[in-house]
């Protein structure tokens, strides 16, 4: 498989007078994990819903393994949802072989960890183990084209990185998986991030690309209590990291002014913003304008 | 002040969910437990609350009345509106007419759900119905406040908020234990406690974890040992125990989510010989 496996162009989606999608256009190779990165309703989902052909596009173009995505081209897609999609009434071998005659194909054997659970109905299941099934009735016919909601949202860290592990297998075999998370482990697990804000797609590339100029002071100081007190009480987007503050975008000259006029001594320095800091920038842009 | 909970055994049935855990939670910090589902960080926290009896160990914690607790789920009431929320908590309080009013106006300004008071919680998104829960939890300003993870299924702008609320709340002298699945949000508390299947795995501040670490972490694209090796991005990582360090492999400054999983393999694997 060659070229992109999933495309939009120009894509645009509306619900009444509200723009959910404006003019996106975006693209997953073969091989490569994408991370799709937005606050809430940041359009992120509608995207998806798109590129899936659940909804329809208002305007412009989505490919899906070449051709607009269609039921028979669906068939190449596995797609793993926030919640799992799986029957929690249904045992771990029912639910893998409904989702395997779905996709007409051979049911998926059990790995290990999983082999005591064959009967265990899913709701049962511990949270790490669910979501090892889901992954399971997700590959199991080798979709060209993955697509996973915060796919390791709520598990631990070891069962994470096992987690990683598939995913980058089925990206070494020439799959296209796009990620979308709100956690920025997941993120800098992926090879290329895209980031949207109210609907459109406002940055992409590495970790460093998306945080573009955002910056951030940090402030540390013996008395962090009263120092972050007063910078939360001047409108600052103050942050704890430990026992050090953090200020977003902020001028490290007018910081310390607020600082002094509150009779606290501190040292200020510029850091690396982090996505998360870029992504309160940008919503506070979003209610400002 | 400081709360604690010293040397706490919890067993539901055969499962023992905690097993001699130690941890203590001082006024004016902010305590992270960190662990995955299934590691007790819930039992830990309901421990505090008063909510699981111990079967061994001692809980030092204030009366009911000086504690706020976020559960894990839910945390308000779908059909009344944000305002009536607030107001039927603060009431058994005995927090009523201006002084509920002022301070009811401070935590939705603080949390920025001032335009949202009249909604029904059922209405909110999950971001917003997590900062409801919050500000539920802290209304009585209580010595002690406990946040079962209140930034689980809430996007980056709503937990920055959460943060700084709960930063907010132990500046201003409350004890803050709260619990995560992610470890980037643990670094950012004064003293991270990291769970796993019941029992302490490791804890300190962000600085003496690190610093605690013996082992040794190196990169590769194949591992040496499989077993001891674990997947970031495009790299594989690989533990080393630091009375076998690696000949020839350049090794890498480990951050905490490699030192936990480097954790978790040796308890799991037992130590490398």
């Amino acid at each position: 498989m060659t070229g992109v496996l999933l495309r939009a162009a120009h894509v645009t989606r509306r619900f009444g007078a509200f723009t959910a999608v404006d003019d996106v256009s975006m693209g997953v190779q073969p091989g490569e994990v994408v991370g799709l990165l937005g606050a809430n309703g940041a359009g992120k989902t509608t995207l998806i819903r798109m590129l899936l052909g659940l909804i329809a596009v208002t305007s412009g173009r989505v490919d899906l393994l070449g051709g607009p995505p269609d039921r028979q081209r669906r068939r190449r897609l596995g797609y793993v949802p926030q919640g799992l999609g799986l029957y929690g009434d249904l045992t771990v071998r029912e639910n893998l072989s409904f989702s395997a005659r779905a996709y007409g194909t051979a049911e998926p054997a059990l790995p290990p960890p999983l082999t005591g659970y064959a009967d265990a109905l899913v709701r049962e299941l511990p949270l790490g183990a669910r979501r090892q099934v889901a992954f399971l009735a997700a590959l199991a016919h080798s979709p060209d084209v993955l697509v996973l909601d915060e796919p390791t949202s709520g598990v631990d860290a070891l069962a994470r990185a096992a987690l990683w592990d598939t995913i980058r297998a089925q990206a070494e075999r020439g799959a296209g998986v796009l990620v979308t998370t709100h956690y920025m482990q997941e993120a800098q697990q992926c090879d290329r991030l895209l980031l949207m804000s109210d609907g459109r797609l406002v940055a992409e590339g590495s970790e460093a690309d998306i945080i573009g100029s955002t910056t951030a002071v940090a402030v540390r100081t013996g008395d962090w209590a009263q120092a972050f007190a007063a910078l939360n009480a001047a409108g600052a987007p103050v942050m704890l990291a430990g026992r050090a503050i953090r200020v977003a975008n902020a001028d490290p000259a007018e910081l310390a002014g607020v600082l002094r006029a509150a009779g606290i001594e501190a040292s200020l320095q510029p850091v690396p913003a982090t996505i998360e800091e870029r992504m309160l920038m940008l919503s506070r842009q979003a209610r400002a304008s | 002040m400081t709360y604690s909970v010293r040397s706490a055994t919890v067993r539901f049935g055969p499962t023992v969910a905690l097993d001699d855990v130690t941890i203590e939670v001082p006024a004016g910090s902010v305590v992270a437990v960190v662990g995955g589902d299934g590691a007790g960080k819930s039992t830990l926290l309901r421990a505090l609350v008063g909510e699981v009896p111990l079967d061994a160990g001692l809980v030092e914690a204030p009366r009911r009345q000086r504690l706020g607790y976020l559960p894990a789920s839910a945390g308000s009431w779908a059909a009344l509106t944000v305002t009536q929320n607030i107001d039927f908590v603060a009431g058994i309080y005995g927090l009523a007419g201006d002084e509920l009013a002022a301070r009811r106006a401070e935590l939705l300004e603080r949390a920025s759900l001032t335009p949202a008071a009249g909604r029904l919680a059922a209405q909110l998104s999950g971001g917003m119905r997590r900062k409801l829960g919050f500000i539920m939890a802290i209304v009585h300003r209580p010595a002690l406040l406990i946040l079962d993870e209140p930034s689980t299924g809430v996007d980056p702008v709503s937990r920055i908020d959460l943060w700084r609320l709960a930063s907010e709340a132990a500046a201003s002298g409350a004890a803050v234990l709260m619990s995560t699945t992610y470890l980037d949000e643990a670094e950012r508390a004064a003293h991270l406690v990291v769970l796993d299947s019941g029992r302490v795995l490791v804890q300190g501040s962000y600085d003496q974890v690190r610093a605690g670490f013996a082992g040794v972490v190196t990169r590769a694209d194949q591992p040496v040992r499989a077993e001891w090796a674990w997947r970031r991005g495009r790299d594989l990582h690989e533990y080393w125990s630091a009375d076998d360090p690696p000949a020839g492999t350049a090794a890498i400054a480990p951050d905490l989510e490699d030192i936990v999983i480097a954790l978790s393999l040796a308890r799991r694997n037992a130590v490398p010989s």
